[in-house]
């Protein structure tokens, strides 16, 4: 199935390179589509027949699946003020980093429910609470259905007993449910400089991986971040956090990948609109700052759209805009029903570009150096991709 | 379409060059105690600060003399005045008349956390004396600063009250004095985390921009030819608002304060720009931006003249979007008096 939606995602693309007139390449687009609608309907129902399978064989051994399915857990752990809900008021609740400042400690596991492109969950547990020793935790309901848990460590405090703890929950949860993955944050790390922390980072990581390996476990799934409320590197680690959730990253990627290749784009994101995490990005490396011009290029057009976009017109202003000499269904006038955004940089004309791809989610790419002269091929482009994303999602959602 | 555009402009294009008349360079006095945020403010707006790295300035030492360049053909004599009551009694005295002569606009600028308003007040009262001394008709803005400290619902009230103690002690002050003509301040609440502060500098910057109904009515009738629902010119380098021409319906907006807030996050942006780029804050950014949302609306900002950025909302429809891109590029011609020094038309015209 992986070769085959690969193959349609680059059929479905008019490739750049020619000097293709625009009618000419919008029409080989149009006859592409055709071929490759069949082949999505095809993989639709393949993957229909799939899941039915799967569903028929699993269901008997997990009965608990069907109710809370689908909606993936991220639990924060680690020790108290170590910046957790810190973490998730400044991701999931806009709130401004100089504020965390004033919030409270938490007393008892903040459950929240973000809607979102795949509706997560994040639970927030209070710093003090060792729940391996205090028996009224339901560790079964806890960690049966969980996405990743998420280990917080203050960079800037005495972290060894934040790393004991880990090690005996890592320790804990490896017994029972080895395919959790741990996520650990080394957090607070803003002020400190660059050797340090990577100094940090790799004395943490060898005193864990040692305890683990003395208990047995080689390949456990750990992996470290280093993080920071007052810049973009926290959205980046929840970025890869729940990159890891999201199944069948690897044909999204691909698409990316294939539209940059096409386009030839330096860069693509798939941005999760309200968390400002990015979900998939092309195969070419990702860099800090390209990722944070795109993600305030979203804030751009959310508070543009917020100013001039939230008011109702009258009715006899639309139907003068309605009348000659355009005479059109303003829906008809404009030419897509989503949001299409484009900016061009002074620096070597560089333009940037985001596309609405459903309620939640936005493309953005940045484009070559004088490339603004194609910005209609690309569109049509990203029009196609942003079709195949939304196949993408409706396959690959939870039923 | 665009021929219409084209003959409007060559009819207006005459008249405006009647009215270019050569700006004098008058001063602009930025006063207020030591530590109010003068020198903050002054940086974000005309030197691409961001809030956060005001934090880095030290205390201005005696007066800080800037030539801010703003449209090409004007130039701010923005004068810093360091507020510690040494170099303040030393306006006052010595360099009086240096420092309060041709003055064109006072801004001063209160601490609302100040603890000894009293003191505050009487240093206030002593420089407007010293002002009517020496510049009788300059215009006088009382900026209240920080008022992020003051609590949401508080704020519309602790200003009201603040501006109402000034006011008493100007009234004061003239009917003492024996001046007849009344002192007219322009108060603003402002804090430099948010977008007031750019709602009180435009207003200031407004006044100060000399032939200003020209270019209202010259983007009042390219607005109506492109159907815009709103138009903003910007300045180059501080997106301070220099005009404005909303339509009617576009009256209808809920947001009192577009305005401002379009410059904050215009100028936020470009600042993440420069840090993608790794090009100087002050340097341009982009040249041009363009957003369509569906069938809510679109707009576009472009780089206008070469010291303006226009910013057009419009109705949704592509063919419309495309046609007012082309018309505002002609348009341009016609705004290209907001570049040349001011004393070009007006000397050729006078020799």
């Amino acid at each position: 199935m992986d070769s085959s939606l690969r193959g349609q995602a680059g059929a479905l693309q008019v490739d750049l390179d020619g000097d293709n007139e625009q009618a000419e390449s919008a029409q080989a687009g149009a006859s592409t589509l055709t071929f490759a609608q069949r082949n999505l309907t095809r993989i639709l129902e393949q993957n229909q027949q799939r899941q039915q399978k799967n569903i028929a064989s699993k269901a008997p051994e997990n009965p608990a699946d069907g109710t809370t399915k689908g909606k993936p857990r991220l639990l924060l752990m680690g020790q108290r003020r170590s910046g957790k809900s810190s973490i998730s008021s400044v991701v999931f609740h806009k709130l401004p980093p100089s504020e965390t400042l004033f919030l409270e400690s938490t007393a008892r596991i903040q459950k929240d429910s973000l809607p979102s492109f795949m509706d997560f969950q994040v639970w927030d547990f209070p710093g003090q609470i060792d729940i391996f020793e205090n028996p009224t935790f339901d560790i079964d309901a806890m960690f049966g259905e969980i996405g990743a848990l998420i280990w917080v460590i203050d960079a800037q405090d005495d972290y060894m007993e934040a790393v004991a703890r880990l090690n005996v929950t890592i320790l804990n949860l490896q017994r029972t449910y080895p395919f959790i993955k741990i996520e650990v944050f080394i957090h607070k790390v803003d002020g400190l400089s660059d050797d340090y922390k990577l100094d940090i980072q790799r004395d943490i990581t060898i005193r864990i991986q040692d305890e683990l390996s003395d208990h047995g476990f080689e390949n456990a799934p750990v992996t470290f971040h280093l993080t920071s409320i007052y810049n973009h590197s926290i959205f980046e680690a929840f970025s890869k956090v729940i990159q890891k959730l999201i199944p069948r990253l690897g044909i999204l990627e691909a698409m990316l990948t294939n539209l940059c290749r096409t386009c030839r784009f330096e860069k693509a994101y798939l941005f999760d609109v309200t968390s400002k995490i990015y979900i998939a990005t092309d195969s070419a490396p990702a860099d800090m700052t390209s990722y944070e011009i795109c993600s305030d290029y979203i804030d751009v057009i959310i508070d543009v759209t917020e100013v001039y976009g939230s008011w109702p017109r009258s009715d006899k202003y639309r139907e003068g805009l309605e009348g000659p000499p355009w005479s059109q269904k303003l829906e008809d006038q404009a030419a897509s029903n989503w949001a299409e955004s484009c900016m061009v940089l002074s620096d070597g004309n560089k333009p940037i570009i985001l596309r609405e791809v459903d309620r939640y989610l936005a493309l953005v790419a940045i484009m070559k150096e004088d490339s603004y002269d194609k910005i209609p091929l690309v569109n049509i482009n990203v029009e196609v991709v942003v079709q195949g994303l939304k196949e993408f999602f409706d396959i690959t959602k939870p039923r | 379409m665009a021929d219409t555009e084209t003959s409007v402009s060559q009819s207006l294009a005459s008249d405006i060059r009647s009215e270019v008349k050569k700006h004098k360079k008058k001063k602009v006095l930025l006063m207020g105690k030591s530590g109010s945020g003068k020198s903050s403010m002054r940086s974000i707006i005309f030197s691409n600060y961001i809030a956060r790295d005001t934090r880095r300035l030290g205390a201005t030492i005696d007066i800080d003399l800037s030539h801010v360049k703003f449209l090409g053909n004007l130039t701010l004599n923005l004068w810093d005045c360091g507020g510690q009551e040494a170099f303040t009694e030393n306006y006052l005295s010595q360099q009086r008349v240096h420092v309060f002569s041709n003055v064109g606009v006072l801004i001063y600028v209160f601490d609302i956390e100040s603890r000894d308003v009293d003191r505050d007040m009487a240093t206030y009262v002593s420089i407007i004396s010293a002002m009517m001394q020496y510049s009788p008709t300059a215009k006088v803005y009382v900026l209240i600063h920080k008022m992020d400290l003051i609590t949401m619902n508080a704020r519309e009230a602790v200003f009201v009250d603040r501006v109402r103690l000034v006011q008493q002690k100007t009234t004061e002050f003239t009917q003492a004095a024996g001046i007849t003509s009344e002192l007219d301040l322009i108060p603003f609440a402002t804090s430099i985390w948010d977008q007031s502060l750019y709602k009180a500098w435009a207003s200031i910057i407004h006044d100060l921009v000399p032939n200003l109904s020209v270019i209202e009515s010259q983007l009042g009738s390219l607005g109506t030819i492109i159907e815009a629902e709103e138009m903003l010119l910007f300045e180059r380098t501080s997106f301070l608002v220099v005009s404005s021409w909303t339509s009617e319906e576009g009256q209808g907006n809920p947001t009192g304060d577009r305005q401002e807030r379009m410059s904050n996050i215009l100028k936020h942006f470009k600042q993440s720009i420069s840090r993608f780029t790794g090009t100087p804050r002050n340097a341009e950014q982009f040249i041009l931006m363009e957003h369509k949302a569906g069938v809510r609306f679109s707009m576009f900002v472009c780089k206008f003249t070469t010291n303006t950025y226009l910013m057009v909302v419009l109705p949704p429809g592509e063919a419309r979007f495309n046609s007012a891109r082309l018309n505002c590029q002609i348009a341009r011609e016609s705004f290209k008096f907001l570049d040349g020094p001011a004393a070009g038309p007006s000397q050729g015209q006078r020799t």
